[in-house]
């Protein structure tokens, strides 16, 4: 079975976020760029069923700006097999929405017939949660969200997923859409002699037009604004002070 | 313009706040017409009857549909969009699973999370965790929309809309359910809860976290917990308060032992009064606390327990 995994590029997690002033967007100049870190845990998972004979090849496909084959070569450094890059804008601030990355996916799944995406649940950065729930929908596959223990059975995957009320087990049909939460598993780090193969593993350029998806926005962000900013109050002296300050506010 | 809003149901019941509070969003939008979707939903149907500002409510009992699968739940609603202008769902685990998909169907973007609503075609909604808020204005013919609860006060009752029942879509018959592994408890639900309790790293333990508990069921709360206190096993997953958890604004939430990672800070910061307690003067959780106590939890913690209530 071929898997295939979806990655994108973001600002790195650990980078605190600014916004432009002129209300344009978030400042990405000279800020460090990652894997998004839902991503990561996809890849690991895809080379897992690898390493127990589950999947015989991981394939890894980045939709975005040039620079996103920096993100693929760490997915190779990781164990990925092979990777494709979608070049699908010129400016890094443009980030291709949810529904034309599932379109350019649908395109991909067409030509690579794997037998099983694993996605993350979303990008740290527009926050959408739609990518994976919108290429099953294209594809009439089936989905499986929020996944935090998957154990695939020939024609049939058992997954469990995180929801509001604890955890929900399903079982969805092969081929399916997995998208993961953070405790399926810990993505391993590259080693330097894998960053030093992954450098030799097969990396595919094409571009949207190539597979003749427009990749037009439907939403136009009319503003970025920085958040209702949150004051800090007063540091109590004892546990007493601060029942008394929380009577005093009827909190209590 | 009209709305299609679907409810929060789980086992046949109505889920009042989160399924009100997305009703209060949407009200601006024009009529309301809520779908109760179930193995069994005529009970939700009839509570979301009396919601404030629901103009008319479909129920639709189909064994398909009992566990809130994606794909059977999905091409029921894409089958009943075409009479609305806007699809609508409050921001649940479950909403968030079925709603892209049937933005997907409809060959329109969703739109998740939105905090405000400007106008019918534009909204705000928070990105990079809370560190940032977009405004976005669609040019979608139909618009697909979840709604962060926890910005919306809930609509309230005196309602008395019409009940009618409808047929389920056709079964893909993609996906079964299994199992539900749901925390029993007599607490209160997390996300509509007025007060919260949330224990974090600095808890150290899973048996530690009954002083947390302590403290909330003195006061009627919920628990909740950071990620990396759900991530080393101190509390379950469905405790999680954070962009990727929960999202809460209760009246009063008070965190021990969290140190106030941005990932945090987004799920909660909306509460009315935050009181913090850590050892650690520096912690970013202070910079957002309105009582902030430099303390050990372990000491304080039971101290306020004893002395609150």
């Amino acid at each position: 079975m071929k898997v295939l995994v979806p990655v994108k590029r973001v600002i790195d997690y650990n980078v605190k976020v600014r916004v432009n002033a002129d209300g344009s967007g978030v400042d990405l100049a000279n800020v460090k760029m990652s894997m998004n870190p839902f991503d990561e845990i996809a890849v690991e998972e895809a080379i897992r069923l690898k390493e127990a004979g589950k999947a015989d090849e991981v394939v890894v496909v980045s939709i975005g700006v040039e620079k996103a084959q920096e993100t693929l070569r760490t997915a190779l450094a990781m164990g990925a097999d092979r990777a494709i890059l979608v070049v699908a804008a010129d400016d890094v601030h443009t980030d291709i929405e949810p529904l034309a990355v599932a379109k350019l996916l649908a395109k991909v799944v067409e030509e690579e017939q794997p037998g099983l995406v694993i996605a993350g649940k979303q990008a740290i950065d527009n926050d959408m949660n739609a990518t994976g729930q919108m290429l099953s929908a294209l594809l009439g596959w089936s989905q499986a969200t929020f996944a935090s223990e998957v154990d695939i059975e020939g024609d049939s995957a058992k997954v469990t997923r995180e929801v509001d009320g604890g955890l929900q087990t399903i079982s969805v049909k092969m081929p399916t859409i997995l998208t993961v939460d953070l405790r399926l598993n810990e993505p391993r780090y590259a080693s330097l002699p894998n960053i030093m193969k992954a450098k030799k593993k097969p990396l595919e350029s094409k571009t949207a037009a190539d597979y003749g998806v427009d990749v037009s926005p439907r939403l136009t962000v009319v503003e970025t604004k920085e958040p209702e900013s949150r004051s800090a109050g007063i540091i109590v002296g004892s546990v007493d002070e601060l029942v008394e300050k929380l009577k005093e506010a009827g909190a209590v | 313009m009209s709305v299609l809003l679907l409810a929060e149901v789980t086992n046949g019941e109505l889920a009042l706040d989160a399924t009100a509070k997305a009703v209060a969003a949407a009200k601006s939008l024009g009529d309301v017409t809520v779908l109760a979707a179930g193995a069994s939903a005529a009970a939700a149907g009839e509570a979301a009857a009396k919601i404030d500002g629901v103009a008319k409510v479909l129920v639709a009992e189909d064994a398909s549909l009992g566990h809130r699968l994606a794909e059977p739940t999905a091409a029921l609603i894409a089958g009943l969009a075409s009479d609305f202008s806007h699809v609508v769902a409050p921001a649940t685990t479950d909403a968030k699973n079925i709603l892209p998909r049937v933005a997907a169907l409809l060959d329109v973007m969703v739109i998740s999370d939105v905090t405000a609503v400007v106008d019918a075609d534009t909204f705000e909604r928070p990105i990079y965790a809370g560190n940032a808020i977009q405004v976005v204005k669609s040019s979608d013919a139909k618009k697909v929309i979840t709604f962060r609860t926890s910005t919306f006060d809930a609509a309230g009752e005196g309602g008395s809309a019409s009940v009618e029942t409808i047929g389920a879509a056709e079964n893909p018959g993609l996906s079964e359910w299994v199992e539900d592994k749901v925390a029993e408890s007599d607490r209160p639900e997390l996300t509509s809860a007025g007060i919260v309790v949330s224990g974090g790293r600095g808890v150290g333990s899973e048996e530690d976290f009954k002083i947390i508990e302590a403290l909330a069921d003195k006061l009627g709360a919920a628990v909740g917990a950071s990620r990396a206190a759900v991530d080393s096993g101190y509390a379950p997953n469905d405790w999680q308060v954070g962009q990727t958890g929960k999202v809460v604004a209760p009246d009063l939430y008070i965190a021990a032992g969290i140190s106030g990672a941005i990932q945090h800070l987004a799920g909660m910061k909306d509460s009315k009064i935050i009181v913090a307690i850590n050892k650690d003067e520096e912690a970013p959780i202070f910079q957002v606390a309105d009582f902030g106590l430099v303390a050990d939890l372990f000491e304080a913690v039971p101290a306020l327990t004893e002395k609150l209530g």
